[in-house]
Order: C-alpha cells, then sequence, then structure tokens
C-alpha cells in the first residue's frame, strides 16, 4: 500500500496524480521556455529599428512563442489539473485508462521536445545558421509553408509536431470522457458533477472533434510539402484559402479548450471563498456546453479581411455575437456568485477575480472585431495581440493560477505563501495590463502584427517600450512565483485536508492523496458534500488492502515511435519509419497483453 | 442616441490623446482619422460599438468591484444565504446582452453591405499584385504601371482589384482603404473614395515570410491637376540621359548587367521580377517603401539588398564603386 518511489516509479507510473504532476512541471517549463521567447519579442520591439535579433529569428521567435503557449503550456497546465482533480472530484479511484494516459503525457512531452530540437539542429540541414525552428506562424498559414516558400525543414518540425501532440490530445480526450462518464461515485448524477468536471468534459469533447480537422490540414500540407500534391498550390488548382478554413475550424474551438477548463476552475474558486452555491449552477454548465456547440459555428470571423463577401460575412460576424450571450451569462452567475457572500481574498481568490476583470476586456475588444468591416481596421494589428492576450494570459492564465494555489495543497499537501501569492498576483496583473493595454492603441494607430521592425515614424515606440516593460513585469512576477514554490516546498504551511472549506469530493480525503484516493468510494447525494453531507464522504482509514494497478515500461515505449516516425520523414530516411513503426506496434502490442493483474 | 455617439466620438480622441502625451505628435498610419467614405463607415461604426463596450465595462467592472467591497469576509458575520439562482434575474441578464448585440449587429450589418458593394461605373481602376515584398500597380484605363507609390486622384471612386504573385499578404491602407488580404488565385476589392489630399501610409498586415515588416507602401492622393500631370510623366518614355554623362554610363552598365532580368525600364530592358523602374526617380521611397529614394540609399540597396531587406530576392550585386555610382545616377535620372 505505499506509494513506490525512484525514477522508475515516476517512469511507469499509471496514478493519475503522479501523470498530474508531471503534466504540470513539463508544462511548466514549456510555460517558462514560451516566456522566455516572449520577453525576446518585447526586447526586439522595444525600439523602433530593433536589433535585438534578426528577421529570422524574430519570426522563429514569434512562431514558436504562439505554438508552445498553446500547446505545450495552456493545454497541458489545463491537462494537469484534469489528471490530479477530476478522478478526485467525481469520486474514481483512477481514469478509466490508465496507461493510455500515460501514453498521452509521454507523446506530449516527446513532441514538445520534437518540435524544440529545431532550435539546435540547424547544421544538420546545412541551414547556416543554429536554428530551423517554424518560422510560419502559430497559424501556418498555407501557401506560405509550402515548400515553394518556405524550403527548410522549419515547417515540417512545425507540422510533425503538431501532429504528434494531436495524437496526446485525442488520447487524453477520450480517456476523460470515459472517465467523467463512467467512473462517478454512485450519487454523482451528471447534475452533481463539479463545474471543473463539467467543462474537463465539454472541453474533451471539443478536442476529440477539433483536433482530427487540423489533422487533416496538416496531413495535406505535409502531402503537398513531402510528396507533390497540390491542395494549397494555386498554380495546380489548388486553393490557400482552404488552409485557412481547416485551421480555423479547428482552431475557433481550440480557443474554446483554452478557456473553458479556466472557467472551470473559477467556478470551484469562487463558491469556496464566497462561501456560497455557484450562482446559477444550471445555467453556468450548459452556458459551458453552448459555447462549445457554438464555437463551431464562428472560424470565418477569423477570416473577414479573405473576401468570403458579404453574405459569409454577416453569417458569421451575427453566429459571434451570439457566442457573446452564454459567455456574458457565465460572468453575471460569478459576479452573483460572488454576491451576498463572505469573500475571503486568499490568493485563488484574487487570481479568479482578476481572471473576471480582465476577461471582460478581452471579451469586450472581441466584439468589436466580431463586426466584420471594424475588424478590417483590427484584424492583424496589436489590437488583435492585446485581445487574445487579454483572454488567453488574463483569462486562461490567470484562471490556472488560481487553480495553482487552489489545488496546491491538495497536489503537495503544504501550502503556498499567501504573502508571495499575492506579491506575484498583484506583480502579474500590473504587468500583463502595462504589456498588454498599450497595444490596443497601438494596433489602432497602424501598427501590424508580426513585424519584426517598424519605422519610429508610426509614433508607437513609447508605447512599445511601456509595453515591453510590462512584459519584464510578468517575468518578475514568474520568479516570486518561482521562490513560493521552491520555498514552501519544505517551509510550507502543512494544509490539512481541507485548507479552503471547499465543498467538492477532492477536499475529503488527505493531502496529498493517498496511491487509492478514497479508501471507501463515497455516496453521494448533492453538489456539494461537504457542506451538505461531510459525515458521508469524509475518509476514514481503509478497511482492507485496496488494489491499484503496477506501474508499465510499455506507453512510454510506444510513446517514442511517434517522434522516430516524424523524424524519419525530415531525415529522408525510410528505415527510421519503420523502426518508429515497429516501436510503436510492439509498445501497444506488449501493453495490451500485459497482464491486468500485476 | 446621436448625440451620445457623437459625444464618445470627441471624446475618444481626447482619451486616446491623454493616453498618449508622452508620445505626442502625428500617427501616419492611425485608424482613427478616416479619410475617404469607407474610412468613415467603419469608424462611425467602431465608434458605436466603442461606446457599448465602455458603457458594459463600467457597468460590469464596476458590478464587480461592489460585490468585493461590500461582501467581503467580516469577522462574527452570519453564513451567507446559500442562494442557488434566481430565474427572473438571470433571464434578464441573458436578454441584457442580446438587445446590446442587437443594436451592434444591425448597423454591422448594414455597413458590411454597403461597403462591400462593387465598384460604380467610371470607378478609376487600379490592379494591386502583391510580391514578396513589394506592391505592383497596375492602371489598366491609364497604361501606367508603378510600385510601392500609389497616386490617387482626390474625390474619386476608386475600385482597387488585389491579387498576389506569390503568397498571401494583406493591403492595409488605415486613413483611406482599411484592409483586404491578397490572394493568389483570388481577386479581392476594395472600393472607396478618398476625400482629403494628403501622402498616407499603409503596409502589408498577412504575415508573408522574412521581410514582412518592409512591405510597406504610401497613398499620394492628390488634386486632379497635380493626378494628370503624375499620369502624363507615367505614360512617357523613360528619361534618355545626356550623351557622355554619368548616367549614360550607368545605363549602359544597367543594360548589360544583371538588372535587365528583373526590372523594367521602358524601352531599355523586360524583365518582370521585380518593380518597374521606368520612374523610380519620381518616387519618394525604394524598396517596398522601406527606405528613402536617395543616391546614398540606392547604393547601398543595389550592393546590398539582402541585409536591407531580409530574404530579399535581390542578390547582392557587388558593383565597383564606379559601376555603382553610374548605376545609381541613372536611376535617380529616371523621374
Amino acid at each position: 500500500m505505499t506509494e513506490p518511489t525512484g525514477l522508475k516509479s515516476w517512469l511507469t507510473t499509471v496514478d493519475h496524480k503522479r501523470i498530474g504532476k508531471l503534466y504540470f512541471w513539463t508544462a511548466f517549463c514549456f510555460f517558462l521556455v514560451g516566456g522566455i521567447e516572449a520577453l525576446l519579442i518585447r526586447s526586439q520591439l522595444a525600439q523602433p529599428d530593433g536589433h535585438v535579433v534578426t528577421a529570422q529569428t524574430y519570426n522563429e521567435l514569434f512562431t514558436m512563442h504562439g505554438t508552445t503557449m498553446i500547446f505545450l503550456a495552456l493545454m497541458p497546465l489545463s491537462v494537469a489539473f484534469f489528471n490530479f482533480i477530476v478522478p478526485l472530484q467525481i469520486g474514481a479511484r483512477d481514469v478509466a485508462f490508465p496507461r493510455l494516459n500515460a501514453f498521452s503525457y509521454w507523446v506530449f512531452l516527446l513532441g514538445g521536445i520534437f518540435m524544440n530540437l529545431s532550435w539546435f539542429v540547424g547544421p544538420l540541414f546545412h541551414a547556416g545558421r543554429l536554428s530551423v525552428a517554424p518560422n510560419g506562424g502559430w497559424f501556418g498559414y498555407a501557401n506560405l509553408t509550402e515548400r515553394q516558400y518556405s524550403i527548410g525543414p522549419n515547417i515540417d518540425f512545425w507540422l510533425l509536431g503538431l501532429q504528434i501532440l494531436g495524437v496526446s490530445s485525442l488520447a487524453g480526450g477520450f480517456n476523460f470522457i470515459i472517465t467523467i462518464l463512467n467512473l462517478r461515485a454512485p450519487g454523482m448524477k451528471m447534475m452533481r458533477l463539479p463545474v471543473f468536471s463539467w467543462m474537463t468534459l465539454v472541453t474533451s469533447f471539443l478536442l476529440i472533434t477539433a483536433f482530427p480537422v487540423i489533422t487533416v490540414a496538416l496531413v495535406f500540407l505535409m502531402f503537398d510539402r513531402n510528396f507533390g500534391t497540390h491542395f494549397y498550390q494555386v498554380s495546380a488548382g489548388g486553393d490557400p484559402v482552404l488552409w485557412q478554413h481547416l485551421f480555423w475550424l479547428f482552431g475557433h474551438p481550440e480557443v474554446y479548450i483554452l478557456i473553458l477548463p479556466a472557467m472551470g476552475v473559477i467556478s470551484e474558486v469562487l463558491p469556496t471563498f464566497s462561501g456560497k452555491p455557484l450562482f446559477g449552477y444550471t445555467v453556468v454548465v450548459y452556458s459551458g456546453i453552448l459555447i462549445a456547440f457554438m464555437g463551431w459555428g464562428v472560424w470565418s470571423h477569423h477570416m473577414f479581411s479573405v473576401g468570403l463577401g458579404p453574405i459569409a460575412d454577416a453569417v458569421f460576424s451575427s453566429t459571434t455575437m451570439l457566442i457573446a450571450i452564454p459567455t456574458g451569462v457565465k460572468i453575471f452567475n460569478w459576479i452573483a456568485t460572488l454576491w451576498g457572500g463572505q469573500i475571503r481574498f486568499d490568493t485563488p481568490l484574487l487570481f479568479a477575480v482578476g481572471f473576471i476583470a480582465m476577461f471582460i476586456i478581452g471579451g469586450l475588444s472581441g466584439v468589436s472585431h466580431a463586426s466584420p468591416p471594424a475588424d478590417l481596421q483590427q484584424t492583424d494589428t496589436y489590437y488583435v495581440v492585446a485581445h487574445i492576450h487579454y483572454v488567453l494570459f488574463g483569462g486562461t492564465v490567470l484562471g490556472l493560477f488560481a487553480g495553482m494555489y487552489y489545488w496546491w495543497p491538495k497536489m503537495t499537501g503544504r501550502l503556498l505563501n499567501e504573502t508571495l501569492g499575492k506579491i506575484h498576483f498583484w506583480l502579474m496583473l500590473i504587468g500583463m495590463n502595462v504589456a498588454f493595454f498599450p497595444m490596443h492603441f497601438i494596433g489602432l494607430l497602424g501598427m501590424p502584427r508580426r513585424v519584426y521592425t517598424y519605422s519610429p515614424d508610426l509614433g508607437v515606440s513609447t508605447m512599445n517600450l511601456v509595453s515591453t516593460v510590462g512584459a519584464f513585469l510578468i517575468a518578475v512576477a514568474m520568479l516570486v512565483f518561482i521562490w513560493n514554490v521552491i520555498r514552501t516546498r519544505t517551509a510550507g504551511k502543512v494544509a490539512g485536508d481541507n485548507p479552503w472549506h471547499g465543498a467538492t469530493l477532492e477536499w475529503a480525503m488527505s493531502s496529498p492523496p493517498p496511491v487509492y484516493n478514497f479508501a471507501q468510494i463515497p455516496t453521494v447525494h448533492s453538489r456539494l458534500p461537504l457542506w451538505n453531507e461531510p459525515e458521508s464522504v469524509v475518509q476514514k482509514a481503509p478497511t482492507g488492502p485496496i488494489h491499484v494497478p503496477d506501474g508499465s515500461w510499455w506507453p512510454m515505449l510506444a510513446a517514442v515511435g511517434l517522434p522516430l516516425m516524424a523524424g524519419a520523414l525530415i531525415a529522408h530516411a525510410l528505415w527510421l519509419a519503420f523502426v518508429g513503426a515497429a516501436i510503436l506496434i510492439f509498445g501497444i502490442f506488449k501493453w495490451g497483453f500485459e497482464p491486468f493483474e500485476v | 442616441m446621436h448625440k451620445h455617439r457623437r459625444l464618445i466620438q470627441r471624446l475618444l480622441p481626447g482619451l486616446l490623446l491623454v493616453a498618449l502625451a508622452a508620445c505626442a505628435g502625428p500617427f501616419p498610419q492611425t485608424t482613427l482619422q478616416p479619410k475617404s467614405d469607407l474610412g468613415f463607415a467603419i469608424d462611425h461604426l467602431f465608434t458605436g460599438i466603442f461606446g457599448w463596450a465602455v458603457g458594459v465595462f463600467v457597468v460590469v467592472e464596476g458590478l464587480l468591484l461592489y460585490a468585493l467591497i461590500r461582501f467581503r469576509a467580516r469577522p462574527g458575520a452570519p453564513a451567507p444565504k446559500p442562494t442557488h439562482g434566481h430565474t427572473a434575474l438571470e433571464i434578464t441578464w441573458t436578454l441584457a446582452p442580446v438587445l446590446i448585440l442587437v443594436m451592434v449587429a444591425v448597423p454591422t450589418i448594414r455597413t458590411i453591405f454597403q461597403t462591400q458593394a462593387p465598384a460604380p461605373a467610371g470607378a478609376l481602376k487600379v490592379q494591386v499584385i502583391g510580391h514578396q515584398w513589394w506592391w505592383e500597380y497596375r492602371y489598366p484605363d491609364l497604361g501606367v504601371v508603378t510600385a510601392n507609390e500609389l497616386h490617387l486622384p482626390v474625390g474619386k471612386t476608386v475600385g482597387l482589384d488585389l491579387t498576389s504573385n506569390d503568397v498571401i499578404h494583406s493591403f492595409w491602407v488605415p486613413a483611406i482603404a482599411a484592409k483586404r488580404d491578397v490572394v493568389p488565385g483570388h481577386v479581392n476589392h476594395i472600393v472607396f473614395r478618398p476625400d482629403t489630399i494628403g501622402m498616407y501610409l499603409g503596409q502589408c498586415a498577412e504575415f508573408c515570410g522574412d521581410s514582412h515588416a518592409n512591405m510597406r507602401l504610401r497613398v499620394f492622393v492628390e488634386s486632379d491637376s497635380a493626378f494628370n500631370a503624375w499620369v502624363a510623366n507615367q505614360k512617357a518614355g523613360p528619361v534618355e540621359p545626356a550623351p557622355n554623362s554619368l548616367a549614360a554610363t550607368g545605363k549602359a552598365d544597367f543594360q548589360h548587367g544583371a538588372c535587365i532580368a528583373c526590372h523594367t525600364i521602358q524601352g531599355v530592358s523586360a524583365g518582370v521580377i521585380g518593380p518597374n523602374l521606368t520612374h523610380l526617380a519620381s518616387r519618394t521611397t525604394i524598396a517596398g517603401a522601406t527606405f528613402p529614394e536617395d543616391s546614398l540609399d540606392l547604393a547601398l540597396w543595389v550592393n546590398h539588398a539582402p541585409q536591407r531587406k531580409p530574404g530579399a530576392v535581390m542578390m547582392d550585386m557587388n558593383l565597383k564603386p564606379v559601376d555603382l555610382q553610374a548605376i545609381v545616377a541613372y536611376l535617380m535620372s529616371l523621374k
């Protein structure tokens, strides 16, 4: 019953809590990498005609900043919480497919490493420079990304890396859908499910439906670049606009993949710290579902300048405005949750409130480019850069930090320091506003995005410098957080089972939870079991031995096959593809026939 | 309502000025000072949306702040009432955004159809062709071909037909033409009527490779007479350098050099990869409106194009100083 320790126990783990921690630390490292890329971008733009990096490096930096933050930092940070928290919240011993879960993690890690290797392997391709990192933007618009205009392996690293990461997302998505639908504790009806688990479910459905779309788009691009097809090539009757439709048909649901988990987090944090149930639970859940559905009908609002014609513009403008309604409803419900409460201003609440305050700004600037004529002045300018950072930084990042401070004691057994936490919060809030608010003006005054340099004549130099200062303030805030993590590892206050007086099942057991989670699977009678019926769910010592599955090497081994196969295409080594495929198939075969009870 | 809009319209530049006091000065590429019918239509729409956004921002952030202050935990206070919802209230805050969005959607859709109407008969037609990383302009009815600097008569409706020779670009002149993507295999349109004489800056807005940042442009909106004089000059053949002048040597060098492979000078060369140079010296800028059109910048450009403009197709010409001087003199003579 004691938890195994040592390197092997981590490499072979199938425990959702450990996989959650692996996801967390891996994604956090990538978050720092993406942050350093952002600091380099801001250093280059601190002055007009900047010379910190070259045009080529700048284009790699902004491409990898976006790709890293979206696919390697924010999504997997959300998945870290899916892993650690969801089984606890629904009263399960693990996810439905623990080894598939481990496979998802290893594929994610290797996919991230694969893509970032491109920073260092230029000499292998005689590129004349160290880096052959992706340089076509995180949106990779064809036909710029076709071989004709992007000769090197840069785009191949990008598209193959995304294909690898897609496998991880798909496997994870299926796993959490099955887990949430099938492994709920007795009495945990769907409408008693904590909102974070609900949003995990909704996000998982988006993952399994959206990723096939980008997979198709990427396969077309891969074939165009490597095998002479012409999906996006005008000269042969193809059309680059096809890429844009496919990419944004994935890309807009992807935005909700990034924001819905954070919305789930704050729907947990706000009730706990105001001492009141979530206001309008049903409406919050349904509006989350509605946002996910409607997220499929708005993709062309990323393409208002493409020239799709007035009818398409009018239709996609209308659907985009409609999606503001369920989003607005959620915001009102969150405020109503605070209303009449006894609000305790601990760090998780500060970050949750920061989310609401900043997300409102991002939502409102979003409405202004839901209007196609207005968007014609805003799209591809810094105004949109401001908008996405209010949504993805002010929204997702602040929401995820709310989750970190909230669930940290459950994950580690110790609380993060509150004073450092508050310093972190205020530095981050001020930093992000200094960094991103001026970008609204920078864009409206005529600076396009994705430019490595700009003329002093534009009159936006001072504002760019201010924005750069804000970016470095965010970096300082991150250092405070890291210091907090290091210091409280041994010196942090011991958390106890339920330090925040939370209402959901994850607070019913010790912190950190035992390897088997629940000694007795609880029977649930309400949405807020720890508030309404603590005696029936709080855990006692186990009465007999509890079986937990042993670790397995095979998920990791199988995962190794994927980057090898991808590498084969870049290295033009067919044998490597066969080696990779053999490893993948062998790994899955061994894992499939591994005895269930070891 | 209209009054409010006007108020906001007046306040907006004021607010901006306050925010920008530190870096006062003209903003030659701003979207906020429209100088055409299209620009005004968009600005009007945006101002209305901005007004609604400010209103919603104040109300919602105000409610949030009020709740945070009013309902902060106080020692000894009774436990909060466990309210789960309130149907009437929830219906209200669902309908309120619906109403506001209708107020935004109606003028939006009207403006979409108004601004995307086809060009009227008699509009000045210009073909805009995007290249990595410069702009080609063709006036089919006037027989003029030029690059990077567009000349238009004031008060006359213009119909731009946009397409690309390579990757996707986006033609953006904030004050007069807004923005429209320039897509290979497609022809897009912008229709507008510039109403104020002046020079307007613009640049490519869709990431298009290494020198996306150096794909800039200028638009000169001129009086009819100035525009007609410009057309007449563009239609004339190139200036013939005086015999035995430095420029004449330059012309000979040009004709025997690599230049002719890519550049057209009417009656001299017929390359089509780079910009037409027949009247290069009538322009104020070179290299995608990135550098001023003067002898020094031309010389640097001819011999160091890839350093000055990353990814530039034009090679380092490695001309000897004497040849370089001659070629620059010839190019500078092409008024």
